[in-house]
């Protein structure tokens, strides 16, 4: 809880939610008549509305990424780290949004809102929607907002999947794009850990085909281990090391099956409050966004290809012990636009944090983030 | 605009405008930013050390991560008109196979070094018994990044056997430009070398 707020935090927020009535056509072939959209806007938009940017949030994130909702939040938004005044994402500068994606938990219209044709939440019946939906129901905010031009789109992880979509989808909408530990597809490991997780939920007895809520009940075990899971691919065997060891809870070891080392205790604790917060379709619908991701195949399997017309500016940063989208993969987007001779700005950060790195306070990563925002140029900005 | 380093100023004149150019060791992004204001080029630069690339991208050059030892596999055969390398050769674990790799991306490499047939250098070595230091050299033998120093003989040996043509030779000093002694004697009075080189076909 923040006893009083820093002056680099954006402070107190509250979000806002947008009916959008004009249906949106999904790549899956299913059509959403009408959907919500929740946002949460820092700073404030110039008069020339120059100085937009989009946050695009990875899997399990939400529209809150900065400042708090009230003083007794006990955390911020998850991106406190990066955006405030003064912060790589300045919001003197800048007028931020921050979405929640459709098929969210958290306010968009996703597998826990009421289907309106049914009267019960929507549940396994929601469309699969795409990271190409989701620019494409971002664009739609950016219209109701009034910004035709983005001064940037920034994504970590599926954030920064859906940053680089953009520059394809949008070219002339946006000026910079973003992108963090982030990949121009996934490998097979990365899909297979996302199956592990799905089958988690789907085969939980709770689960009752996705109907669980007219049950009364969540798939708790299995979105359980679906986060546990997940939460090990996001550090690195150095972080874990470094912040578990093989410390014991008691001590001692007890011959037994209750939890005794402390990284145990952490991934349930993880997993426990996951359960809380997060929705289990959710979770399957965003695996299976990253999994389809491929903006190559539309071109041949050619990167290079699908990256020709792009015309933002690129920072592609990654992470040294990110094993979940390796620097390696990040490169494989530069080399893609260096090909095209696009302009990129590229740096592989040493970090020990593996893929939550991006979300940390690492100096010589909020330095280079700091230094390519701060030169960007906002039309119409005095100087 | 700061002053630029001799060899950084000299360069530039090599460089036609409105080519494309990729710096190896790009540093704070110095040469880049300025052939861009001054001739309209564009390019990248490949740099290692996080400090320098947040430098580079303040001056707005569009700087990669790379380690040079590792080569250029990230770009195609001729893909730029200059690929340019200035007093980094001598850091680099194996320069010979960097040399053809520069050739091979660039349509032209241009290379400046630190000369160590520098008559203060065969003074140091002859006269004191010790490795040299000096303006050009600054670091103790112990903790230099300089691992492959060479002469300009050295160097254009490497070269006919590489079968690299050397199109243009200067040798400037670090605070003047360039002298008749230099002109006369540059492997003695050069303290840094730069070439403009071209693969023979």
């Amino acid at each position: 809880m923040p006893d009083i707020l820093s002056p680099d935090s954006v402070g107190l927020v509250t979000p806002q939610t947008h009916q959008f009535t004009n249906p949106l056509s999904l790549e899956c072939g299913r059509t959403l008549p009408s959907y919500e959209l929740v946002y949460e806007t820092y700073g404030s938009l110039n008069e020339r509305r120059t100085n937009a940017i989009l946050i695009c949030h990875a899997l399990s994130g939400d529209h809150h990424a900065a400042g708090y909702y009230t003083m007794h939040d006990k955390k911020p938004g998850w991106w406190e780290t990066c955006i405030g005044p003064g912060k790589p994402i300045d919001t003197n500068r800048f007028f931020v949004v921050s979405l929640n994606n459709l098929g969210g938990c958290k306010g968009s219209t996703g597998p826990n809102s009421i289907n309106p044709e049914t009267g019960n939440p929507f549940g396994p019946d929601f469309p699969i929607v795409t990271v190409k939906d989701w620019v494409k129901s971002q664009a739609r905010l950016g219209d109701v907002l009034g910004i035709t031009q983005w001064a940037a789109v920034i994504g970590g992880s599926l954030g920064g999947m859906q940053a680089l979509q953009w520059t394809i989808d949008y070219p002339k909408h946006l000026r910079h794009c973003i992108a963090i530990a982030a990949a121009p597809k996934l490998s097979a490991q990365n899909i297979a850990f996302n199956e592990v997780a799905r089958q988690a939920i789907l085969n939980d007895p709770e689960f009752h085909d996705g109907h669980y809520y007219q049950h009364k009940v969540v798939p708790r075990q299995g979105l359980m281990l679906a986060r546990m899971l997940g939460h090990i691919t996001y550090l690195s065997e150095d972080s874990m090391r470094k912040k578990f060891g093989r410390e014991l809870q008691e001590g001692k070891i007890n011959f037994g099956f209750d939890v005794e080392f402390q990284v145990e205790s952490y991934l349930r604790y993880q997993g426990r409050s996951f359960v809380n917060r997060f929705d289990a379709n959710t979770y399957l619908l965003m695996t299976k966004a990253l999994d389809y991701f491929d903006p190559a195949s539309q071109h041949g399997d050619d990167l290079t290809a699908a990256l020709a017309n792009v015309q933002a500016q690129f920072l592609v940063l990654s992470f040294t012990s990110d094993w979940r989208f390796p620097p390696s993969r990040s490169r494989e987007i530069v080399k893609a636009l260096l090909n095209n001779r696009k302009r990129v700005a590229y740096a592989q950060i040493k970090a020990q944090d593996g893929h939550d790195a991006f979300l940390m306070p690492i100096p010589h990563y909020l330095q280079i983030f700091q230094a390519y925002m701060q030169q960007i140029e906002i039309p119409g900005e005095k100087s | 605009m700061k002053k630029l380093r001799t060899d950084l100023e000299y360069l530039t004149n090599w460089i036609e405008e409105e080519s494309h150019v990729l710096d190896l060791g790009c540093g704070d992004g110095t040469l880049l930013a300025h052939l861009r204001e001054t001739r309209q080029v564009s390019g990248y630069g490949l740099e290692i050390d996080d400090g320098n690339i947040s430098l580079a991208i303040r001056n707005r050059v569009n700087v990669i991560h790379a380690d040079l030892n590792e080569g250029l596999a990230d770009f195609g055969d001729h893909s730029f008109d200059y690929v340019v390398m200035t007093q980094a050769i001598q850091t680099i674990r194996r320069p010979d196979l960097l040399l053809m790799e520069m050739l091979r991306v660039g349509r032209e490499g241009i290379v400046t070094f630190p000369n160590f047939g520098h008559w203060k250098a065969r003074f140091s070595l002859f006269f004191n018994g010790m490795m040299p230091m000096s303006r050009a050299l600054p670091s103790e033998w112990y903790n230099t990044q300089n691992i492959h120093l060479c002469t300009l003989h050295d160097f254009e040996r490497l070269c006919t056997k590489k079968g690299i043509e050397i199109i243009q030779r200067a040798v400037v000093d670090v605070s003047h430009q360039t002298s008749s002694s230099m002109r006369l004697m540059p492997n003695l009075f050069g303290e840094i070398a730069l070439y403009r080189l071209l693969r023979r076909r």
